[in-house]
């Protein structure tokens, strides 16, 4: 057990620090525990995990590199950060494939045991880095962790060596702990939580940890360690949580709220599958999943169930949603509750599965034949994948017609604190179930404010009722050819998703309410833009707001009174520029200006400063 | 115990839509045998779902009354599954045909059948696709012309109860669609057998494949061409009930009564029950006898009672009662 010291240290405001390695090593683990221990701390965090493609890339390879990135503050933390402050690299390959990211002057720790001749080639360095001068702008702590490792558990009994080499990234991490000025109880707390039945286990990891810390501590390599302070952060319960699982969660508190029963229908794709694999655990809340045999099965099935009367979930990402396309204008046809989750990546096609891109956004809005306009909302930051998950079910239920929510593997695979919701505190849920047949009864009669039609259940005497893809007649849902009424419901299917805005907030201008420049955004750059905005209105640029948008069809009622409110608009997306097409459908007589980037990757602080700065002289 | 289901007719289940099928096609028989089959099979009218795909035999929900939904092509089985999933006390329905469910549905077909959900599957096989106006499908022969194979078919066809048994299917029966009183009799049994059950009906598209089943099912040639298969009742066809199937080696072979020696004690006895589907997938293949009735009906654990157990067990194992008790528990923390 070792306490943090009390000596005082450097204090720094924020720091990044990204671990790299071997797609083995363990660095996923590495990250997640350190940002863990110092959300405990009461920094806020932001964390985005970045890991190859393939399962076991061969090892030492460029491509088989995994990483994690962590950044935390005593202040408002938004995104995982750009440039890091500091770099855990394991091996030759990681260190290559990170050094860019590395700011000039700043720490990068490596294990020298790992590089090898052989991990030199595969790295496909000419020369060995260490020796070459190629790191003279850095400062670099050489440290054989290998080594180190292997001797701190030499006394230990019943370890194979696999086992002993794979214990290194404690090593690291010890380290980074002192740093940092870190205690490693959370950690070994969570050893032995996680390892009960292996004492061993506990043991080697605990001893690697411990190890590391100390030899940081006396090693004169590392002048003087960093503290960063507590974050300001509004009081109350927290804990931290990546995207995906706060997707899944929001859609358990709407279940409970509104009484129903969950259902999952989906097939496995990345970066969805996490909330199949969280939701699947909660068999005990009643939730209901069905890992289906392809895309469509996936929401065909949740239809069923959506018939039936649970609360009908399918998740998916982009080139599964272009598979969902039909059914989802079913659902819209039938106007039954479905929520359609897309955790984006990169496109088209098969694209880059494990890099975020937010250009299934016309897909969401368009993709299906005929005219059939759905409820599109946004989550804009990992925490909020909770509250946005929520909504997107209040508003299928209460609106009887199909809502897509997009998020994105950034903010999916991303974690920060959440202030933990109790659904106690969430908004009602109504639904339009009816139960009993009354005279006049008809499947298609309609609320008179949102338009709804009323939801009645398969096992309900007297409201037996058939629905279908074939257009229906108006009122008894029957099937209809008649022209007038095929054109009533088009318009009324329309309406009933345009009125959603009298039942969603106004959008909402932070930093200037008016001005020379509007930032505007969608869904989950939140975090990159309201970071550059933040820093610029620190500059003491006064003139500048952002207007980021979760709610995009219906979009929120004021959204053009907000647009008129500044000279210059600018639609920051990373697509070649969607969201900006729906604003100049919508909004005649603006010039929007366009920031689009498709990298694969989320927006750089400094790129969106540039450009900001253009344009606001 | 429950409420006594109440007295049906076949007019209870009778909607007020105009049936549309052109005059003469057999899918009114099949209509008809299902309104007198459900009141025979002590199901609530209310606790009844029809889910069909698209195509001719696909309209067959609007024109019952009870809860239906007619969907999108090829999708039924995987609807149908998320509705018994939502609630197990429905008997729900799949209505199909050949098109619908072995070329754009043909995956759903058989993991609908893999997993063993308490179902059923009417497919109407016509060999052709009607609503579209006479293209071959995946059962059209080869040589067969149709408005897409005008020189004849090339694609060799599915044999809709050989893939139903590849695919692990529990209950397979096939009626013919002249015989109403067979088809609403496997209805029922269909509803009774917990399980996925599939039942082929070869129906006659007056329009389009005219004929196509007619040396198997016309009333002058069918006794001598159909075995009609009972669970432990000899494998006996023809009209003078003289002739039988027996096991040659491994083929099935045709012998009669009186010759050779042959005696009833011979034959075959039909074991729908049987786990292993070996002889039902040799009855399946069968041209001469074309078997028709119930040819594989083995009881197994159906999905849902999978889920159920699984369910039960987690309940019980787990800590968490509501949501608030998953979202404050773990790695939480404080902010003053």
């Amino acid at each position: 057990m070792i306490t943090a010291k009390a000596e005082p240290q450097e204090v720094l405001e924020a720091v990044i620090i990204r671990f790299v390695g071997d797609s083995g090593d363990g660095m996923q683990l590495t990250g997640t525990q350190f940002s863990d221990t110092s959300a405990m701390f009461g920094n806020d965090v932001a964390t985005f995990p970045n890991y190859p493609a393939e399962i076991r890339a061969p090892q030492g390879s460029l491509y088989g590199v995994s990483g994690f990135q962590v950044h935390i503050g005593s202040v408002e933390i938004s995104t995982p950060g750009d440039n890091v402050d500091l770099l855990v690299a394991m091996n030759p390959a990681g260190l290559k494939t990170n050094l860019r990211a590395l700011k000039p002057g700043h720490t990068v720790i490596v294990d020298t045991d790992s590089f090898s001749k052989k991990n030199l080639e595969k790295a496909q360095y000419e020369s060995n880095p260490l020796e070459d001068g190629s790191l003279e702008n850095y400062r670099v702590i050489e440290v054989a962790m290998t080594s180190l490792t292997k001797e701190t558990l030499k006394a230990v009994e019943g370890l194979d060596n696999k086992s002993i080499t794979r214990s290194k990234n404690m090593f690291a991490l010890g380290m980074v702990y002192w740093m940092y000025d870190r205690s490693t109880d959370y950690t070994i707390e969570f050893f032995n939580k996680k390892f009960k039945n292996k004492p061993q286990i506990i043991e080697a990891n605990t001893k690697v940890l411990n190890a590391g810390y100390y030899f940081a501590e006396t090693l004169e390599l590392i002048p003087n360690a960093y503290t960063i302070a507590p974050a300001k952060m509004e009081s109350g319960t927290y804990r931290i949580i990546m995207g995906n699982t706060a997707t899944a969660w929001g859609f358990l508190a709407a279940a409970e709220k509104s009484g129903l029963e969950l259902f999952l229908g989906s097939y496995p794709i990345t970066p969805a599958s996490d909330i199949l694999h969280e939701l699947v655990k909660h068999k005990h809340f009643g939730v209901k999943t069905l890992q289906a045999e392809d895309e469509i099965a996936g929401i065909t099935s949740a239809i069923g169930a959506s018939f039936a009367g649970d609360l009908a979930l399918t998740t998916t990402s982009g080139p599964g949603l272009a598979l969902k396309g039909e059914a989802l204008g079913l659902a819209m046809m039938i106007e039954l509750p479905l929520v359609v989750v897309d955790v984006q990546r990169g496109g088209p096609s098969t694209g880059l599965p494990t890099k975020t891109e937010q250009s299934d956004l016309l897909q969401a809005m368009y993709g299906r034949n005929g005219e059939s306009p759905i409820i599109v909302i946004a989550a804009s930051t990992p925490s909020n994948c909770f509250d946005f998950a929520y909504e997107a079910a209040k508003l299928t239920l209460e609106h009887m017609t199909p809502v897509l929510l997009l998020t994105d593997g950034y903010i999916a695979n991303g974690s920060a604190p959440w202030k933990i919701r109790s659904v106690d505190d969430m908004p009602e849920i109504k639904n339009n179930k009816v139960s009993e047949a009354h005279e006049n009864w008809h499947p298609y009669d309609r609320d008179e404010n949102s338009l709804a039609r009323n939801w009645a259940i398969p096992g309900s005497p007297g409201l037996e009722h058939r629905v279908g893809g074939l257009e229906k007649d108006r009122v008894s849902g029957n099937v209809s050819y008649v022209p007038e009424n095929h054109e009533y419901m088009t318009k009324i299917r329309a309406e009933k998703v345009k009125r959603v805005q009298n039942y969603i907030p106004d959008i909402e201008t932070e930093f200037a309410q008016e001005g020379d420049l509007l930032v505007v955004g969608w869904g989950g750059t939140y975090g990159s833009l309201y970071s550059a905005v933040k820093q610029m209105s620190d500059e003491g640029h006064s003139n500048i707001g952002i207007a980021h948008f979760n709610y995009i069809n219906p979009l929120p009622k004021n959204t053009e009174e907000v647009l008129k409110k500044f000279k210059k608009i600018i639609v920051c997306e990373l697509n070649s520029g969607q969201f900006v097409q729906i604003l100049k459908t919508n909004f005649n007589g603006f010039e929007f200006l366009q920031l689009n980037k498709v990298q694969g990757l989320p927006f750089a602080n400094n790129e969106l400063i540039q450009k900001f700065k253009s344009l606001v002289k | 115990m429950e409420a006594a289901v109440k007295e049906y007719t076949y007019k209870d289940f009778s909607s007020d839509q105009e049936v549309r099928w052109c005059p003469g096609c057999d899918d009114y028989v099949i209509l008809r045998s299902m309104q007198k089959a459900l009141p025979e099979m002590g199901v609530k009218k209310e606790d009844v779902v029809f889910i069909s795909g698209i195509g001719c035999s696909s309209r067959f929900p609007y024109y019952m009354d009870t809860y239906g939904m007619h969907s999108i092509h090829g999708r039924a089985p995987a609807i149908a599954s998320g509705v018994k999933l939502a609630n197990p006390d429905l008997s729900v329905w799949v209505i199909t045909g050949d098109g619908d469910s072995m070329a754009i549905g043909g995956n759903h077909f058989i993991h609908v059948l893999r997993r063993n959900l308490d179902l059923n599957i009417v497919l109407f096989n016509n060999e052709i696709y009607g609503l579209t106006k006479g293209q071959f499908s995946p059962t059209s022969l080869v040589g067969q012309k149709t408005k897409s194979s005008p020189y004849g078919n090339t694609q060799p066809p599915f044999s809709a109860g050989e893939l139903a048994l590849g695919a692990q299917a529990r209950f397979f029966a096939r009626v013919a669609g002249n015989t109403p009183k067979e088809i609403t009799q496997v209805f029922i049994d269909a509803e009774k057998f917990k399980g996925t059950s599939l039942i082929e009906v070869l129906q006659n598209c007056p329009i389009f494949n005219d004929g196509c089943f007619t040396k198997y099912t016309d009333k002058a040639v069918r006794e001598d061409r159909q075995l009609h298969v009972e669970h432990g009742k000899p494998m006996i066809f023809g009209k003078e009930r003289d002739k039988g199937l027996v096991l040659n080696g491994l083929k099935l072979e045709v012998v009669t009564i009186g010759e050779n020696g042959i005696t009833q004690e011979d034959l075959l006895v039909h074991n729908a029950k049987e786990q292993d589907p070996t002889l039902h997938q040799m009855l399946v293949r069968s041209e001469y006898p074309m078997v028709t009735g119930i040819i594989r009906s083995f009881d197994d654990v159906t999905l849902e009672e999978r889920e159920d157990a699984l369910t039960v067990q987690v309940k019980s194992d787990s800590q968490f009662s509501k949501t608030d008790d998953l979202f404050f528990s773990g790695d939480i923390y404080e902010v003053d």
